[in-house]
């Protein structure tokens, strides 16, 4: 179809005719997505390798300042007047070759040990994260032991790693502000060729209130999450590879010790029932994202248009009456709930009162109950939402589309599965896959009615039947300490998260109409 | 067909839909009260001096404050929660508001090299799972002696906000681009623009990302308990309201539950309702314009 038929439309087909188009468009979108994979990747590596583009050019084509630069930063600016910028330079070499020798390179050194011997009986440990150097007279080797002269000086394993990422991190800031260096030194060079007075430094700060302001805006939050943020994922990528857990705990005064992909093999295929176990929840925690999202999408938005019907009066005390149980915070109701379904909860009261016997709603051993129960605890807590949400939307759809639905014939129910729910469906999937996403790591829902439990046989390492990996991943770390096999879990649930957030990144609104008002 | 006949056709017709009506009326009745019952239930039973937990009654038999009394007296230390969770709410809403404003306005309205790299790495890391690497989180803040207490859990939650700069970017890429340039023209810098332009015409972006970086701490379970473990007086009022209800202490100390849940239910859901339609325009991306 070309734009003349499209325009000819009445405003109904154009929006059936949308609507058609998005659905055809799915099979294309999971292509896009594979497509949106391999461009991240491009688009990190174009961004290090731009940082090389003319590195060598501007090399051959520099002055001597320029060249100095090269070894010597900020070189090119002093010989070129700028002065204040070039001292900067300096001083960021001169502070990162200090940082490197009284701490980097230490760190770096000990990331990797061989032989390392803590003096259980276990003989030496190859690849261990940090040193023990044994008391004097243990080894003579060692020499200098200082403090205790019977005890072995033990490196703190999580503090090694910890620097050592930390290292990697600098180094990479620094070879950033290195670049900076020498396209500096160059363009100053170039200006002064061509009979300019290099740009002075005052003009300079203040070109990040104006032309730069974004490195202004960005710097804080930059090193925050760096140090916060980044630094921890990494370092937790990291564990994933090594022996850190109860037996092997640095807070114990141990080390631990690279094991390779030894984690991941234990998750996926051991026989020691972690695997089964990673299986089970795994499964569940799909059902339960599936059921979670779906119950409540649907009950909410045919509960929303129960209220906005036009017959119905009172539209605002419905409303409100539902708001109101949104509006409680989550955890209050959540801790509510769990009272009032304990086994010998106000419930079961009722229950064993009307001459039923008591369920153990959130306990039951038999694997229906508990999970049925945070189901349906999820719909009370979540459906007032999307009533709140569709609420909106549903006032949005345009009159005459119904208008022409009833000439043509159209019964209510038609009018619903034909307009009311392909609109609202093409509306809300990017918040429908945020939800689904979202309830893949609804921790709270989980752990403040359950805890994750019961658990029975069957599961190990401290799971139980209504945990999801991530409250399982939340128990591995807080309650079993087994660090490595949390962050394995770690891993997998950003890989599963990672997969649908991107299709709703490639499919929202806010990424396709983004220079739309431009 | 004749005039009688349309009018009978009227009156099913109407029947029809009355009858719809009503069963819409018992359907919605039917669910208000299921809604509304354990709210109703926990605000009754916090006057209640029958402390356990499956009374046989709903409305208390004899009424009382004993409940709200004992939040701040003896050696509670609820009021104690409740201030250090306000302090923290307090301080991680005014640093991740500002950090969230600035992300978003740097990615919205600012054109520079590698910011599509940048949005990519934000929306990468904003996919692993918030508690993830807490164990390295508190390391780190171990090393700065900042473990167990209020000022590391500010900062891990306002480090974490930069990451949420999804919604309030939306709402800068929809102000008009001409803004910007005409005040450019006018000899602007870029932060001017951002201080005089665009933030007053932000009003209601920033109410929302204040209200959500001032709620969030209120619920949060994860950190607190991983950062304070037992130090009950640092907690927040999540955790200690928790530890009321989890295992045995429930028989001793569910009214009193009840009576710190609704205390801090109160200001929040007023809160929430004022803020429903920042929150609705928020979800859908400004789908829904009211």
């Amino acid at each position: 179809m070309d734009f003349l038929d499209y325009a000819q439309m009445t405003t109904g087909q154009k929006i059936v005719y949308k609507i058609g188009a998005f659905f055809r468009g799915i099979p294309g979108a999971i292509g896009h997505l594979i497509a949106i994979i391999g461009n991240f990747f491009k688009s990190i590596f174009t961004t290090i390798g731009n940082g090389f583009v003319g590195y060598g050019s501007r090399f051959k084509n520099g002055d001597i300042g320029t060249k100095l630069s090269y070894i010597v930063m900020g070189a090119g600016n002093m010989m070129h007047k700028q002065f204040a910028k070039g001292i900067l330079f300096l001083a960021a070499e001169v502070a990162y070759i200090v940082f490197m020798f009284s701490f980097g390179f230490v760190y770096i050194s000990k990331i990797y040990c061989n032989g390392v011997d803590l003096g259980d009986g276990k003989g030496p440990i190859n690849g261990a994260i940090g040193h023990v150097i044994q008391a004097a007279g243990a080894d003579s080797s060692s020499g200098f032991v200082s403090g205790s002269f019977n005890k072995p000086v033990i490196d703190n394993s999580n503090n090694v790693l910890l620097f050592f990422v930390l290292t990697l991190i600098v180094t990479v800031a620094f070879f950033a502000i290195y670049i900076a260096n020498t396209k500096s030194a160059y363009a100053s060079q170039q200006l002064i060729e061509r009979g300019k007075n290099p740009v002075g430094f005052f003009e300079e700060v203040k070109d990040f209130l104006d032309e730069r302001f974004h490195i202004t805006l960005l710097i804080i939050p930059s090193v925050l999450l760096l140090i916060f943020t980044v630094l921890p994922i990494i370092f937790t990528i990291f564990i994933a590879f090594t022996s850190y857990n109860k037996q092997a705990d640095p807070n114990a005064e141990k080390i631990y010790w690279w094991v390779g992909f030894e984690n991941f093999k234990e998750v996926f295929a051991s026989t020691a029932g972690t695997s089964e176990t990673f299986g089970k929840i795994l499964v569940w925690t799909l059902v339960w994202a599936v059921f979670a999202t779906f119950s409540n999408y649907i009950l909410g938005i045919v509960l929303a248009l129960m209220i906005n019907k036009k017959t119905i009066k009172f539209k605002g005390f419905w409303r409100t009456a539902f708001v109101i149980t949104a509006a409680v915070p989550q955890f209050v109701t959540l801790l509510v709930m769990r009272c009032l379904l304990f086994v010998d909860g106000p419930i079961n009261q009722v229950i064993t009162g009307l001459g039923g016997s008591a369920i153990n709603f959130l306990g039951d051993m038999g694997g229906f109950w508990p999970r049925f129960t945070v189901i349906v605890v999820n719909m009370w807590v979540g459906i007032p939402y999307t009533m709140l949400i569709s609420s909106g939307l549903l006032m949005n759809i345009p009159e005459d589309l119904y208008e022409s639905a009833r000439i043509d014939g159209a019964n209510a129910f038609q009018q619903f599965t034909k307009i009311t729910f392909p609109y609202i469906f093409f509306v809300t999937t990017p918040y429908l896959i945020t939800t689904f996403v979202g309830n893949i790591n609804n921790f709270n829902v989980i752990y403040y009615l359950t805890t994750g439990g019961p658990n029975p046989r069957g599961y190990t390492n401290g799971a139980g039947q209504t945990d999801l990996l991530v409250t399982w991943l939340y128990k591995l770390t807080v309650d079993q300490k087994d660090y490595n096999l949390g962050a394995v879990i770690g891993i997998i649930v950003f890989v599963i998260c990672a997969a649908g957030s991107l299709i709703t990144f490639n499919m929202s609104k806010a990424s396709k109409n983004e220079e739309e008002f431009s | 067909m004749t005039n009688s006949n349309i009018g009978t056709m009227k009156t099913g017709y109407a029947q029809k839909r009355k009858a719809a009506d009503i069963a819409i009326y018992i359907i919605l009745s039917v669910m208000v009260v299921i809604w509304l019952f354990p709210i109703f239930w926990l605000v009754a039973r916090s006057f209640d001096s029958d402390k356990v937990v499956a009374a046989d009654h709903i409305i208390p038999r004899s009424w009382t404050l004993d409940n709200y009394i004992g939040l701040f007296s003896g050696d509670s230390e609820y009021s104690k929660w409740l201030l250090n969770t306000l302090i923290v709410a307090i301080c991680s809403c005014v640093v991740s508001t500002l950090i969230i404003l600035m992300i978003s306005y740097a990615f919205s309205r600012l054109r520079f090299k590698s910011r599509k790299t940048f949005l990519n790495l934000g929306l990468i890391l904003g996919m692993f799972p918030g508690f993830m690497s807490m164990t390295a989180t508190y390391a780190i803040m171990s090393l700065f002696g900042l473990n167990k207490s209020l000022l590391g859990l500010i900062i891990v939650y306002a480090a974490g906000a930069g990451l949420g700069y999804q919604v309030s970017k939306g709402f800068f890429d929809t102000i008009p681009r001409s803004l910007d340039e005409a005040a450019k023209i006018d000899g602007a810098t870029k932060n001017q623009i951002f201080w005089r332009i665009i933030l007053p015409l932000s009003k209601p972006i920033v109410v929302y990302t204040a209200l959500t970086t001032f709620l969030s701490p209120w619920g949060d379970y994860i950190f607190v308990n991983y950062f304070m473990k037992d130090e009950t007086e640092n907690w927040t009022i999540a955790l200690g309201l928790y530890n009321m209800v989890v295992g045995n202490n429930i028989t001793e100390q569910f009214t009193t539950f009840c009576a710190g849940a609704v205390l801090i239910a109160i200001p929040i859901t007023i809160l929430f309702i004022i803020m429903q339609r920042f929150y609705v325009a928020g979800v859908t991306g400004g789908a829904v314009k009211g």
